[in-house]
């Protein structure tokens, strides 16, 4: 490196011709702080000032209510059977749209896509068109004395239904990126298929995986839209805590109804720190293997 | 066979799409398909006459009313708060980052009563409006609020990797050949983000057109004012006009195939003109 002092021609800082006046940048950094200041960090520090406005006593007591209690079991409950489902789903669809060369295939990844454009609302009705009493399965279902609209049931049915997508568009676009020689190579080598995706593919999609998992359970536990029209709200029983959420504040119960509300902003905090530090892994974790 | 399937040596090809396609069919695609064919329990002159009540149509306009003002308003900041997050340096940047996508994860009943606590008359931003006369909590401007925050990651995120992926020299070739700043912004930048801003402001569009948690409690739900189509779908289901309720979601589910129909189309769009680039 020669070190050749260019001349610098007067004692202002000259603005380089492709970036912008200092007072522009600031310009657009304060105007683009401001709109979501007002639309994301107001809103998020007015639930917990709401929760805590009457008092920790008054927290402490609407989160550990035998309703609110039953509501955060319900939540989980349906998570945890909803998400693993989901998980299932997702490998065995990018497995095989991912691998694979079929006709069809783009039909099929709009398929998956479908519950994100359908409305939350839709999403419930369908479910009650069929199971519901006046539904396609209605009476064979009361014969047999099982409930699945107005039951935990019908909340695990709509939840796995919004949640369909998450994992499975997460880990197509990656698998297709990786393509097939390392699969390939393994099973040349003898694994059989089990050995070749836990030993070959799984470690390869481990970070996409885990992304779309804590996005896909964020949504299952904060649905709310699809859940309300297939659990008839009964208190205790098919209230989840978002359901739970909105009878408190129809009752008038505000600072009950956002120490809930404070819990399940709480985990989307988690969910947005665990996916942040994920996506940072997962780009030191490329830049370690030397860009590919 | 082997129209259908290229050859591969790899194996768990049948025993994955067969999952896959009885998975998709039983959760999705027959619940689905439910909502089609129990509306042909109406003839044609009753589902008319339902999808296009009065009431009804005063909730199509409102609905999309809204949610189109709200998408316009994230393609703008959206395209804004992208920009700023691809180019500038600034205290906190990463924790900003992270924080848009804050209406993906918070749930949208407690969007819905944080933003009615907010807005409401004795709000913190509710009382300096009231004395303008300006009501937004139980006004359609509420919903117009609700939704520009649900929509609010959309534009940012899929905008944000195109402007990262943009290559200086365009922009050092444009200040070379004499371009200031505004004409390289808006001849090369802006038709570059182009089919992104397109994709973002539709998905913003879409996902507002079917939402439902977060406007009800800020919307004050009054038939013909502020109330939006999911909502007439669930007081129709509660009044157990079940024919009805499915009529109505037959219409939103339409809307919906064709919106998502114009997104891939974007995106293909988009993929065309960075692979030309």
């Amino acid at each position: 490196m020669s070190a050749v002092a260019l001349p610098v021609s007067s004692g202002t800082r000259r603005v380089r011709a492709t970036h912008e006046a200092a007072w522009v940048r600031v310009t657009l950094i304060a105007v683009a702080l401001a709109f979501l200041t007002l639309f994301l960090f107001v809103p998020l520090i007015a639930i917990f000032y709401e929760a805590l406005k009457k008092g920790v006593d008054v927290y402490v007591a609407a989160i550990t209510d035998p309703d609110a209690v039953a509501a955060i079991k319900l939540t989980l409950t349906a998570a945890a059977i909803a998400v693993p489902l989901n998980l299932i789903f997702g490998v065995a669809a990018a497995w095989a749209i991912a691998k694979f060369e079929f006709r069809g295939k783009n039909l099929l990844t709009t398929l998956i896509d479908l519950p994100f454009a359908v409305s939350p609302v839709v999403s419930g009705l369908i479910y009650v068109l069929i199971f519901g009493l006046q539904g396609w399965l209605g009476p064979w279902l009361a014969q047999h004395d099982i409930k699945i609209i107005f039951a935990v049931s019908g909340i695990v049915l709509a939840t796995i239904f919004v949640t369909v997508p998450f994992i499975a568009r997460e880990l197509i676009p990656l698998m297709q990126a990786q393509g097939t020689e390392e699969e390939e190579a393994a099973v040349v080598l003898g694994a059989n298929g089990w050995q070749t995706f836990f030993r070959v593919t799984l470690p390869n999609i481990k970070w996409g995986l885990l992304y779309g998992t804590i996005l896909c359970n964020a949504r299952a536990m904060g649905e709310f839209g699809a859940v309300s029209v297939v659990s008839g709200h009964i208190r205790g029983m098919t209230n989840t805590l978002p359901l739970h959420v909105e009878i408190l504040y129809n009752e008038y119960n505000f600072a009950a109804a956002f120490a809930v509300a404070s819990l399940l902003a709480l985990l989307a905090l988690v969910t947005l720190a665990l996916k942040t530090f994920v996506e940072s892994s997962n780009k030191q974790h490329k830049e370690n293997a030397g860009e590919h | 066979m082997s129209t259908f399937k290229q050859h591969s040596v790899l194996p768990g090809f049948n025993l994955a799409l067969g999952f896959t396609l009885i998975y998709l069919s039983l959760i999705v695609l027959i619940p689905l398909s439910a909502a089609f064919i129990r509306t042909f329990e109406l003839t044609w002159a009753e589902f008319w006459a339902v999808v296009t009540s009065p009431r009804v149509v005063a909730s199509y306009r409102l609905t999309f009313g809204a949610s189109f003002a709200a998408a316009l308003v994230n393609a703008a900041f959206g395209l804004l708060v992208a920009w700023v997050l691809v180019r500038y340096r600034f205290p906190g940047k990463k924790m900003v980052d992270a924080m848009v996508d804050l209406p993906f994860a918070l749930p949208t009943a407690v969007a819905g009563i944080a933003l009615t606590a907010i807005y409401a008359g004795n709000g913190w931003i509710g009382q300096f409006l009231e004395p303008l006369g300006i009501k937004i909590a139980f006004t359609p401007i509420g919903i117009f609020v609700a939704l520009t925050f649900i929509g609010l990651p959309f534009v940012v995120r899929t905008v944000q990797p195109v402007l990262e992926d943009i290559e200086s020299e365009l922009e050092e070739a444009a200040a070379m050949l004499g371009a200031n700043r505004l004409q390289t912004f808006s001849r090369i930048i802006l038709p570059t983000v182009f089919p992104a801003l397109m994709t973002g402001f539709a998905l913003a569009f879409a996902r507002a057109i079917g939402e439902y948690g977060s406007v009800i409690f800020i919307a004050g739900n009054m038939p013909m004012i502020s109330e939006i189509t999911p909502l007439l779908i669930i007081t129709k289901l509660e009044q157990y006009d079940y024919a009805g309720a499915t009529a109505l979601a037959v219409v939103m589910l339409v809307i919906s195939f064709v919106l998502l129909l114009i997104i891939n189309l974007l995106q293909w769009w988009g993929r065309r003109r960075s692979a030309s680039a």
